[in-house]
């Protein structure tokens, strides 16, 4: 499991939900600094849930920028409510991060 | 009456087994069948309308109901954050493409009942190049693109 770092403000009955993942996503065409190619490394599937309903679902590709950034913005969700976000890479890692919704 | 009920509680059994087997078929779920769900066709796609074509998109007509919100010089490649925002009704998925990049399907996202049709990402991008945005809703296809210099390269 890797960090992630989120957050799911309220306002005017709008939530914005922003997430930071850590994650190298690597193209597998970097070299490092032996001349040997980097293998590929990269989230391929992003799930994000309210209340353990799928709100998002998100298939990415090498091009996403290492450490993820997302935001999205949900039009039901209440103060108090459970936002969850999980990720799959291509290595078969996978990680999570929670947040509940909170009024700005 | 007892029939009855014992029907029922069969019946729930049978959707109680069924709920707990599509848990732990998740939980047991080899990685193989999870990149099955990953279009592997589109992402791997070397050039822009082999990408357009893995996604199965067919006839996407210019829309200006598509706002992109990105830089028109990024001065560094690696990370370029986009913002993507569809008016159109009835959006279900909004793909992002660079038309320059080795692989330019960067991004698919599907949205479900109560998301906005937006989403706000960081790309790479190796050069000057079209950031294409690709919206499905029903079974129409809608397309909007903006221009954005590169200066370092970001792949």
């Amino acid at each position: 499991m890797r960090d992630m770092k989120m957050r799911a403000q309220l306002r005017a009955g709008m939530t914005e939900v922003k997430a930071l993942i850590s994650h190298p996503m690597e193209t597998g065409r970097r070299k490092n600094s032996l001349d040997e190619t980097v293998p590929a490394h990269f989230i391929q599937l992003v799930t994000a849930t309210l209340n353990g309903r799928t709100v998002l679902e998100a298939q990415w590709g090498t091009g996403i920028s290492k450490n993820p950034y997302l935001t999205f913005y949900l039009s039901d969700a209440k103060a108090g409510d459970k936002v969850v976000i999980t990720w799959h890479d291509n290595n078969g890692e996978t990680g999570a991060g929670e947040i509940v919704v909170t009024a700005a | 009456m007892n029939e009855q009920h014992s029907s029922r509680m069969l019946l729930r059994r049978g959707f109680l087994q069924l709920a707990l087997g599509a848990v732990a078929a998740l939980m047991w779920m080899p990685v193989s069948a999870l990149a099955a769900l990953w279009n592997k066709a589109a992402f791997e796609a070397t050039t822009q309308p082999e990408a357009v074509k893995g996604l199965q998109v067919q006839g996407e007509i210019p829309s200006r109901e598509i706002d992109i919100v990105a830089p028109d010089f990024a001065e560094n490649g690696a990370v370029v954050q986009v913002e993507v925002k569809s008016r159109i009704p009835g959006t279900e998925a909004i793909a992002i493409l660079v038309e320059k990049n080795p692989t330019p399907l960067i991004a698919n996202f599907m949205f479900g009942d109560g998301a906005q049709p937006s989403v706000v990402t960081r790309i790479k991008m190796a050069e000057t190049s079209n950031v294409q945005v690709i919206v499905k809703a029903g079974d129409r296809y809608y397309t909007a693109a903006k221009m954005v210099e590169v200066s370092l390269s970001g792949c």
